[in-house]
């Protein structure tokens, strides 16, 4: 059985973005990139199928600028087998990677395709959704445990107010949730052995797939600040100004 | 123009989130509409003619829309799109889920976690863990939405009077089966609607101290209780209480941050709260910053007291 897994190069977690001054949008020049933390759970996730034998190959894919190509050596590097990158320098908004992977998946066929629930940089939470539309697949999202067996998938979801379990018929489309594993951490050999791992580059154009953006950004801004606080020496002046000053208790 | 809201409710009640749907739907223009879809939900449906501000709610009943699969939800949805130009669901789990479903087959793009309605296509929302806001505009015919429910104020519950429509259920999509759903217990308010919120962090140590210290401070000012993602990975506090960009948004009258040291990812979840406190002993902690009062103290000590002192 095979599982397709879709990775997104990213501004790192850790760094804090700026709002370019002119309002065109954020100011990743130069900035730490990264894989996708969620995307990290479904390489992991994939891999560790792969180990138990439930999965015979992990095919990972990236959809964007050249560099992905560096995304797709570390999901190589923590277990997929060859990686497929979509290459254009479009801003790639969710439909249009929904659309590029569809045509991936009619291509590869693979029965289980896991995704991260949402990328961090434009938090849409959209992408797995949309392809499981699209390819008319059942989905699960927000995964913390995915059990496959005998054609379908047992997966509890994180919902509010606790869990939930639903059993899909595969081939299924499964989105990641912070707490379905820990990622691995890529070691010096696999990032070797990665580089030998097979590395197919398409366009959207060989897939038939319009990728123009459908959502115009009129600009960005920064959030409103808040206003600078006070430190307070004890927890008398503490309750003191929250009943008198603030009035909230 | 007309707006239908996808009501989020449990088959007996609407939800609080759904409130704050509809008014952000009114600011649209035009009609609002809700979808009641679910299970015996005749009581949830009479509950969303109430709210004020409704035109109508449509009530569609079928054994398999009760658990609320995205994938017969979304077919339900789509079966009445197409009198609609704007199609909002509340950014809860289960808004989030359904969606993006609904606007793929519609070929239109979604825009998700809106704050603010500009125009009848232009909205704002916050990117890059709420670092950045920004401001979209969308060309297609249908706008899907998701609307993050702490930006607008709740409709009101009452005051309305719309007329319940019966709709026929869309088929049963049959790929996917609801097996079970394991509720976390808790007689607080509801994390997303509390007025006050007590949230601890990784200082609070075990699962023990955690409920130990924090609780009577809770049950004090009436308050939700949250968590910060290093408490609830270390086990310290159940998933469904951890706010932040990946967890739950809120926006309280008062956040109370103890043991937190407000990583952009917690602050993502609860700076638009209108007062926050920290206590914390690190003076140099990220949380001081978004912080109207600080107290620079051991938790351990602190909030003890501050129990007493209320």
């Amino acid at each position: 059985m095979k599982a397709l897994v879709a990775v997104k190069r990213v501004v790192d977690y850790n760094v804090k973005v700026r709002v370019k001054s002119d309002g065109t949008g954020v100011d990743i020049a130069n900035v730490k990139m990264s894989m996708n933390p969620f995307d990290e759970i479904a390489v992991e996730e994939a891999t560790r199928l792969k180990e138990k034998g439930v999965l015979s190959e992990v095919v990972a894919v990236s959809c964007g600028v050249t560099q992905c190509q560096e995304t797709l050596r570390t999901a190589m590097a923590i277990g997929a087998d060859r990686g497929i990158l979509v290459e254009t320098a479009e801003e790639l908004q969710p439909l249009a990677v929904a659309k590029l992977l569809k045509a991936l998946v009619d291509k590869e066929k693979p029965e289980l395709i896991i995704l991260g629930k949402q990328a961090i940089d434009d938090d849409c939470n959209q992408t797995g959704q949309m392809l499981a539309a699209l390819l008319d697949l059942p989905q699960a999202t927000f995964a913390s445990k995915v059990e496959v067996a005998d054609g379908f998938a047992l997966v509890t979801r994180e919902v509010d107010g606790g869990l939930e379990t639903v059993k899909l018929k595969l081939p299924a489309v499964v989105t990641t949730d912070l707490r379905l594993n820990e990622p691995r951490y890529v070691t010096l050999p696999n990032i070797m052995k990665a580089k030998k791992k097979p590395l197919e580059t398409v366009k959207p154009a060989d897939l038939g797939v319009d990728v123009a953006p459908r959502i115009k950004t009129l600009k960005v801004s920064e959030p409103p600040k808040r206003g600078a606080g006070v430190k307070v020496p004890d927890v008398a002046t503490l309750v003191n100004k929250l009943k008198n000053e603030a009035k909230v208790i | 123009m007309t707006a239908l809201v996808i009501a989020e409710h449990d088959n007996h009640a609407i939800k609080g989130a759904t409130l704050n749907t509809v008014a952000a739907a009114a600011k649209c223009g035009g009609d609002v509409h809700v979808l009641v879809a679910g299970s015996g939900a005749a009581e949830a449906a009479k509950q969303a003619a109430q709210i004020a501000g409704v035109a109508k709610v449509l009530h569609a009943d079928a054994a398999h829309l009760g658990e609320g699969l995205a994938e017969n939800i979304a077919a339900q949805v789509l079966a009445m799109a197409a009198e609609y130009t704007h199609i909002l669901f509340p950014s809860t789990a289960s808004g989030k889920n359904v969606a993006p479903r609904v606007a793929a087959k519609l070929d239109v793009a979604q825009i998700s976690d809106i704050t603010k309605v500009e125009s009848a296509d232009t909205f704002e929302r916050p990117i890059y863990a709420g670092n950045a806001m920004a401001t979209v505009q969308s060309a297609d015919k249908v706008k899907v939405i998701t609307v993050r429910t702490t930006g607008f104020d709740a409709a009101a519950a009452t005051g309305g009077s719309a007329g319940v429509v019966s709709v026929a259920a869309a088929a049963d999509a049959g790929t996917s089966s609801f097996v079970g759903r394991e509720v976390t217990k808790s007689d607080r308010p509801e994390l997303t609607a509390a007025k006050i919120i007590v949230s601890g962090g990784r200082a609070l140590g075990s699962s023990e101290k955690f409920t130990e210290l924090l609780t009577p401070l809770a049950d004090k000012l009436g308050a939700a209780l949250g968590a910060s993602r290093a408490a609830v990975d270390a086990g310290y506090a159940p998933n469904d209480w951890q706010v932040g960009q990946t967890g739950k948004i809120v926006a309280p009258q008062l956040y109370v941050a103890c043991g937190i040291s407000g990583a952009i990812q917690h602050l993502a979840g609860m700076k638009d709260s209108k007062v926050i406190v920290a206590i914390n002993k690190d003076p140099e902690a990220p949380i001081f910053s978004v912080a109207d009062y600080g107290l620079e103290a051991d938790i351990f000590t602190a909030v003890p007291e501050l129990v007493k002192s209320l």
